[in-house]
């Protein structure tokens, strides 16, 4: 069936900002898409709200709304666009959810809008637990055994249909808590008891534990003529119990037989159909009992989802792009295996190698949360490594995790009875405990008992250590290898032991501390030796057939012998020949807080300026949820950890012109001076003026040259030294670490007591270079500026005027683009500031620099000289994407080449707003900081500043009442301000009610207040009223960097709950500012497109 | 554990662990793309005469059990991996691999760079090797491999065929239909019949053993058929004396060319009764048809091949274990039609034959290991054998 023609224009809604279990594979996905729908000749109309996206570059869509994913706006966009069909299954589950709700408004029969992809009784059908079960015993499958009770009588009942052991999970608390197994009546009792109570709305579910059992996952796609295939299989490592987005898992799946395998892919078939998606890519989940295989069917997604980003990453199966074609009407055989281009994408890819997919926590940003692994995901970003054996693997993927670790180490070393009792609670160390425990002799046995983890892994595990032990005592032989003479035998033997330790994924750094030599060393005697990497391809045939796609792992390989013939070409080691100009693009590696998405858009970015030049790009990630690790985005991808062995590795091999490190985050920006002392020329900015942006003391005398200001500071490598520092610059003052990203362990602080307890862990995180210490300039504005420099000109970007006052994270605060409070002096101060700057360090590429600007003196915050976080969101407000200029700039093609040597000041306003994921986490304080704790952005964009920072909110998921009761509680020094606000509030119809010294204070300014008691001054109290629904807004700012018990309590509540909590002043004013724009003029949608054409681009 | 050096015959060596059997072994080298199934391949009979190479670097993990065989014992002439599991990690396992391929005297290796063994075999074609787990000139051995005997020709069927003709189920085997735990769901969307013991009235399914894998057999055994295995020299009389509704004429090893007096059989059997040919069987109808085959360069050997169904353009995902294929410009187009192609290649892999209830299928309807895409298959012949019509006037 060739696709339609009675659809002309299509609807795509991504999935927003990045959010914990939402992350770059839904741009990966929709990009694709985009691509795939436009190939095809349909119009295509894109939402979402999320600026860092590639989906949302202008064009990748014909038309692109990046407003708010709500029924409102996006009924409002359908109203103007009229498309014929909507699909709703590649912007993750926000995509699906609000389809369902314009679904049920009637929006899309209103206007004739046909689902394609999935319809409404599909989608519901999958989402909603009862049809779900229901549909699935209907084709004689079995899910767990479930249900939910309001009372302990009602537990009871279930307890007797469901049996133990079994879950028991109260209904709405923060981060999931308060649940537990059951095994007996009695415990059952205890646990129903506590979980009704901490139930905000007292109710528990009981569901069958399958907690230990084997999980499993299929991704299935469906035409619409009823062929399914099954794109891969996936094993969690982690058994049922923890989030597959939180286990470590393999592709494909280890240890069923084949005839299990054929029962699952028969019940995945099953499924599909049952549930009726009619084209498209599904995921759906198994758990199976290990000791009889018995069969649970746990949930499916009727839509493309990260674990179909991974399956399509291991495969080479585009799952997202082949999707978007059958959903207009073709069918798999029609369509063509990318890889292969002559066999069809009907079939089912088989795999030669293995693929570990490992999670990246953030726990360290996150105090006070829950480390303990459950079945909410909580990790924030991902890393996959092929290999051609399951060590091998994973030992690349845990050097690629960039957790400190070289490959699989040993977690602390703690008694037996400390690592049993940590074994059985799953959390992110538990694969290093495994070492430790197997070090300390565990048996296999013990540890399947402790954590169910399937015995095939264990064994793996278990292998590794003998051989490290081996390695170990192997130190004298390759010491006397290295002596020895080429084709001696002690020489083969040599060879042969770092060949099998290769071949088992020990990094050159592991070996090196195992033999007690430097990592150099091992390099040298593995390029000696020929001990060398031989890079196989990802080519969804097992090598059947030949692959037009090169998609590239290393692995180590025993070499082939010829004994009558000379070893062709292609096969292996062979440097491919170079035709042309090649770069070698470095990404960021996984997503964590402070590195996600942004810096993947500007290596993607780089890339398609290269090739739209016609330079070869090699692009080296180990992100699978990324656009950077489609292997359409670059010439040739390398699937390959980011750590200097891997990077020189294929440097070695391909021999680019140059480098780029400056676009993927602080990931290169480490490599860059081992890449640099290793010869490998980088690309751009010199690595000098890195080392001087990053260098106090050169930094402060590079400011000092420039005339330029920044607040007093000063270094220190201990505690007692910072005292010192801190007591010069006088308190409050601000203290980092160097070399990270995302304010890792930065903290403001306002006295000695807490000197000392936020400086420890900065030095922890600072890893023995020097913890900075500057003066902290409160209630200052800061602001950053984005710039680019070719060497000759300076181009600024775009001026970002954070909204929150000094001291949050600029990852982390709202800000506004163009400025709206500075006067133009300031701005061209700003602008003169930062053109010296990028002169005199240099800067061919991407500069950020981080003002604050306190009594209209501006002080230099940091440079970085490279892409920043608000690279994409900047390119998005101008329209012009920075990332690529900066890339022909470090190509040789010069700004003033590429016509692009002014600054654009749009007559509109840009906001950029951070998400979020407290709600994830019990016990995590929601207030900002200058530690980056957000994960995702989202834009807002209108022509007041009301209005763009009020769909900022909105996108953002802050839903703001407009109307209600407005709860005020705010430290002293804001009584003041918080006044204007609350006469803002009252006069657009809001009621009032406050704590008795902000209520003292409004009455003063005559205003009504409602006083209300804290939470220790009596019932009923503020959390009463917060927890029975009488209170719509809750505006609360801390009283003290060490926050008060109560005031923490309110705000985890209002998280749980689900009510907006302002906790800035400056938050406040400008969400009154967006209020009553709303209420002026209701909101309105407009494509970004139409604002780019508002801007005149000048070229001189 | 010792070194074990596996040989091509253009010259290609690789050096690896020796991880079965002490020895050495000689045959055509294939590889087979399956991630799951290494128990049925070792024990499909159609692999004798060749030594398989698994792509999937992981083999053993689940370990062996006695239900998951093909046949009564491994045939593969030698096993090549480029991981064997120390473990088995199975509920069902009873044995691993490893002590298996010994018991069996399989001789196999491990630790060899697969990925380029089957680079080149795609790039060269099939190529004979040898395995060898003794030290010694690895250009000694190289010449015994070039003097290996050709796979072309040989008529391996003799081999693995049944000595006597004898009732499915064994003692002990087949009882177990393998992966029909869950068939009743599969009863209950009509995907399959209801299953029932093979009783005097039920249709009497008469199977002629190349070399057959026993889920042939426990197919039909599941949908309540008699089944008898008869020795692949059996005579079409014989075989119509004992008045069977149907004739599987089934899968089996090598060159069809070489297996004459099958081709003759299967004439005499034409028109007379239904018939079903699966793989080699299906090879042998194209020859008995009057048509020929051909040597594919490396044949197909896997579990996810796209067939396509030509009338209903629905595609299966297959099972697929053939070097030979027939050749469609060689079958009379007027007495038969090809039902079913590959995607991948174009090949040819179903035909029916205009006039007689015959139909033929190239892949593997019974899976094992693989995709149950096709079984619905089995169903189909047996409406040809119950009602004795011809697919053309069903309009399959």
């Amino acid at each position: 069936m060739p696709k339609r023609t009675d659809i002309k224009k299509i609807l795509l809604i991504g999935s927003g900002p990045i959010v914990i279990s939402q992350a770059c594979e839904f741009d990966y996905s929709g990009t694709q898409a985009c691509k795939a729908l436009k190939e095809e000749g349909y119009t295509i109309v894109l939402v979402n709200s999320n600026p860092a996206t590639i989906m949302t570059d202008p064009e990748m869509a014909h038309t692109t709304y990046i407003e708010p994913i709500t029924a409102d706006a996006i009924e409002k966009i359908i109203e103007a666009e009229r498309p014929d069909a909507l699909l709703p299954t590649l912007g993750g589950q926000t995509a699906l959810n609000v389809t369902v709700q314009l679904g049920e408004r009637g929006v899309l029969d209103r206007f004739g809008v046909e689902l394609i992809g999935a319809k409404l009784d599909a989608i519901k059908r999958a989402e909603d637990r009862e049809l779900f079960k229901q549909t699935m015993e209907s084709v004689g499958l079995e899910v767990p055994r479930a249900g939910y009770a309001r009372a302990m009588d009602e537990a009871a009942v279930l307890a007797q249909e469901i049996g133990f052991p079994c879950v028991i999970r109260p209904s709405f608390t923060l981060g999931g808590t308060g649940g537990g197994v059951a095994y007996n009546a009695e415990e059952f009792q205890e646990i129903v008891k506590r979980g009704l109570d901490l139930s905000m709305i007292r109710e528990v579910s009981v569901e069958e534990s399958v907690i230990g059992w084997k999980e499993f996952e299929l991704e299935v796609m469906r035409d619409r003529a009823d062929n399914v295939v099954i794109v891969c299989s996936i094993e969690n490592v982690d058994p049922m119990g923890v989030h597959t987005g939180d286990s470590i898992t393999v592709a494909p799946a280890q240890t069923l037989t084949d005839r299990e395998y054929q029962d699952m892919r028969d019940a995945a078939i099953r499924v599909i159909r049952a549930i009726g998606v009619e084209t498209g890519g599904s995921n759906i989940q198994f758990a199976v009992h290990p000791d009889s295989g018995r069969l649970l069917v746990i949930e499916m997604n009727p839509r493309v989802s990260r674990s179909s980003a991974l399956a399509s990453k291991a495969t080479g199966f585009p799952i997202a792009k082949i999707a978007a074609k059958l959903a207009v009407g073709y069918t798999l055989d029609e369509l063509a295996n990318d890889i292969t281009k002559e066999t069809p994408a009907c079939f089912e890819p088989t795999l030669d190698y293995i693929v570990v997919k490992i999670p990246r926590f953030a726990f360290e940003k996150l105090p006070g949360a829950d480390p303990t692994l459950t079945i909410q995901m909580k990790s924030v970003g991902e890393t996959m490594a092929i290999g051609r054996s399951f060590a091998e693997a994973l030992q690349k993927g845990l050097r690629g995790l960039e957790v400190g670790k070289d490959g699989w180490e040993a977690g602390e070393r703690l008694s037996l009875d400390i690592l049993r009792q940590k074994l059985a609670v799953p959390s992110a160390e538990r694969i290093f405990q495994l070492k430790a425990a197997l070090l300390a002799g565990m048996s296999i046995d013990e540890l399947y008992q402790l954590t169910k983890i399937d015995r095939w892994f264990l064994r793996q595990l278990y292998d590794l250590v003998e051989l490290e032990q081996g390695l170990k005592a192997a130190q004298p032989q390759m010491r006397a290898c290295a002596q020895a003479s080429a084709g001696s035998e002690v020489h083969a033997a040599g060879a042969a032991v770092l060949r099998r330790a290769k071949q088992h994924g020990f990094s050159d750094r592991q070996l090196a501390r195992l033999w007690g030599v430097d990592e150099a060393m091992v390099r040298q005697w593995r390029v000696q030796w020929s001990v060398l990497p031989t890079y196989y391809l990802v080519d969804t045939c097992a090598a059947e057939f030949e692959a037009r796609t090169p998609y590239y792992y290393s692995t180590y390989e025993q070499p082939v012998i010829a004994l009558g013939w000379r070893l062709e070409a292609g096969g292996s080691n062979e440097p491919p020949r170079a035709t042309k100009r090649k770069v070698m693009i470095l990404g960021g590696g996984p997503n964590r807080i402070g590195q996600g998405i942004e810096f993947d858009y500007c290596c993607v970015h780089a890339a398609f300026a290269l090739r739209e030049r016609g330079l070869e790009v090699i692009m080296v990630n180990s992100n699978p949820e990324t656009v950077s690790t489609d292997y359409d985005t670059s010439d040739k991808l390398y699937f390959e950890p980011l750590t200097l062995e891997d990077v020189l590795n294929i440097y070695d091999r391909e021999r680019p012109e140059g480098v780029i490190v400056q676009f993927g985050g602080q990931t290169p920006i480490n490599l860059a001076d081992g890449l640099a002392k290793a010869g490998v020329p980088l690309l751009g900015t010199p690595v000098a003026a890195i080392d001087v942006a990053e260098d106090r003391e050169k930094f402060r005398q590079l400011l000092d040259e420039l005339g330029l200001r920044q607040p007093p500071s000063g270094t220190a490598l201990t505690v007692e030294e910072a005292k010192l520092v801190a007591h010069t610059v006088g308190y409050p003052c601000l203290l980092r670490p160097s070399y990270v990203l995302g304010g890792r362990a930065m903290e403001i602080v306002y006295d000695d007591e807490q000197l000392k307890h936020f400086a420890q862990r900065a030095f922890e995180a600072s890893q023995g270079f020097p913890v900075l210490i500057d003066k902290f300039l409160e209630d200052a504005i800061e602001v950053d500026v984005d710039a680019l420099g070719d060497g000759e000109t300076v181009v600024i970007g775009g001026i970002l005027e954070h909204i929150e006052e000094a001291g949050i994270h600029s990852g982390d605060s709202a800000m506004v683009l163009p400025p709206h409070t500075l006067t133009e002096k300031l701005m061209d101060e700003l602008r003169q500031a930062t053109k010296k700057l990028a002169q005199a360090l240099g800067v061919i590429g991407l500069m950020n620099v981080q003002y604050a600007i306190k009594e209209d003196t501006i002080y230099v915050l940091e440079v970085n000289p490279r892409a920043s976080r608000t690279v994409p969101f900047v390119s998005k407000a101008i329209g012009v994407p920075l990332a690529k200029l900066a890339t022909n700039a470090m190509t040789g093609v010069s700004l003033r080449a590429q016509q692009f040597t002014r600054e654009i000041e749009p007559t509109y306003l840009a906001v950029k707003e951070s998400v979020f994921p407290f709600s994830r986490f019990a016990g995590v304080d929601i207030i900002l900081g200058p530690e980056m704790r957000s994960t995702g952005e989202v834009m807002g964009i209108d022509e007041d500043f009301g209005r763009a920072f009020i769909k900022s909110q909105i996108a953002a998921g802050q839903l703001l009442p407009q109307a209600g009761t407005v709860f005020i509680s705010v430290k002293d020094r804001d009584k003041r301000a918080v006044t204007l606000v609350a006469r803002r509030l009252e006069a657009l119809g809001f009621e009032l009610v406050a704590t008795s010294g902000t209520a003292n204070a409004l009455h003063g300014h005559g205003l009504r207040a409602r006083p209300v008691n804290k939470v220790h001054e009596g019932r009923p109290n503020i959390l009463d009223l917060v927890k029975n629904g009488e209170i719509h807004l809750i505006i609360n700012t801390p009283s003290g960097r060490l926050p008060r018990a109560d005031e923490v309590q309110i705000r985890s509540v209002a998280v749980a709950l689900g009510i907006p909590c302002i906790t800035t002043i400056a938050g406040a004013q400008a969400s009154v500012s967006g209020l009553e724009a709303i209420k002026k003029q209701g909101l309105t949608v407009k494509p970004i497109q139409a604002y780019h054409e508002l801007l005149t681009h000048e070229s001189s | 554990m010792g070194n074990a050096w596996l040989i091509l015959e253009d010259g290609t060596a690789l050096q690896g662990r020796s991880v079965g059997a002490e020895g050495e072994a000689f045959g055509e080298l294939v590889f087979n793309t399956a991630m799951t199934g290494y128990q049925e391949i070792l024990t499909d009979p159609s692999y004798r005469g060749q030594i398989v190479c698994m792509t999937y670097p992981h083999i053993g993990n689940y370990g062996v059990n006695d239900e998951d065989v093909e046949s009564r014992r491994p045939w593969v002439e030698g096993f090549v991996m480029r991981q064997l599991s120390p473990i088995a990690s199975n509920f069902r396992a009873q044995e691993p691999l490893e002590a298996y391929l010994k018991r069996h005297g399989i001789v196999a290796i491990d630790g060899v760079d697969t990925r380029q063994l089957t680079l080149t075999l795609r790039q060269r074609g099939c190529l004979k090797a040898g395995m060898f787990t003794r030290d010694a000139d690895p250009r000694e051995l190289w010449k015994r491999v070039q003097a290996a005997p050709d796979i072309m020709g040989r008529d391996l069927v003799t081999e693995v065929t049944c000595e006597q003709p004898y009732e499915w189920p064994l003692e002990g085997q087949g009882t177990r239909d393998r992966g029909h735990e869950q068939d009743t769901r599969r009863i209950n969307e009509g995907i399959i019949p209801v299953p029932r013991p093979g009783g005097r009235n039920d249709p009497h399914i008469a199977v002629m053993d190349f070399g057959v894998k026993h889920n042939i057999l426990r197919q039909l055994a599941s949908l309540g058929c008699r089944v008898s295995v008869w020795p692949a020299a059996s005579s079409a009389k014989a075989i119509l004396a004992s008045k069977p509704d149907g004739v599987v004429l089934s899968n089996g090893p090598g060159d069809p060319a070489a297996v004459t007096y099958g081709i003759e059989t299967i004439r005499r059997l034409m028109g007379q009764v239904p018939m079903l040919g699966i793989c080699l069987g299906h090879q042998l109808l194209g020859l008995a048809y009057g048509g020929q085959t051909f040597k594919l360069k490396f044949g197909h050997h896997g579990g996810n091949h796209p067939v396509q169904d030509r009338t209903t353009r629905q595609v299966e995902i297959t099972t697929q274990n053939h070097n030979f294929a027939v050749d469609p410009k060689t079958v009379p187009q007027q007495d038969v039609e090809v039902t079913h192609i590959n995607l991948n290649d174009d090949t040819v892999e179903g035909m029916r034959h205009r006039t007689f209830p015959i139909l033929s299928l190239q892949y593997h309807p019974e899976a094992a290991p693989g995709p149950h895409d096709a079984r619905y298959l089995f169903g189909r012949f047996l409406e040809l054998t119950s009602r004795g019509q011809t697919p053309v006037e069903k309009g399959v």
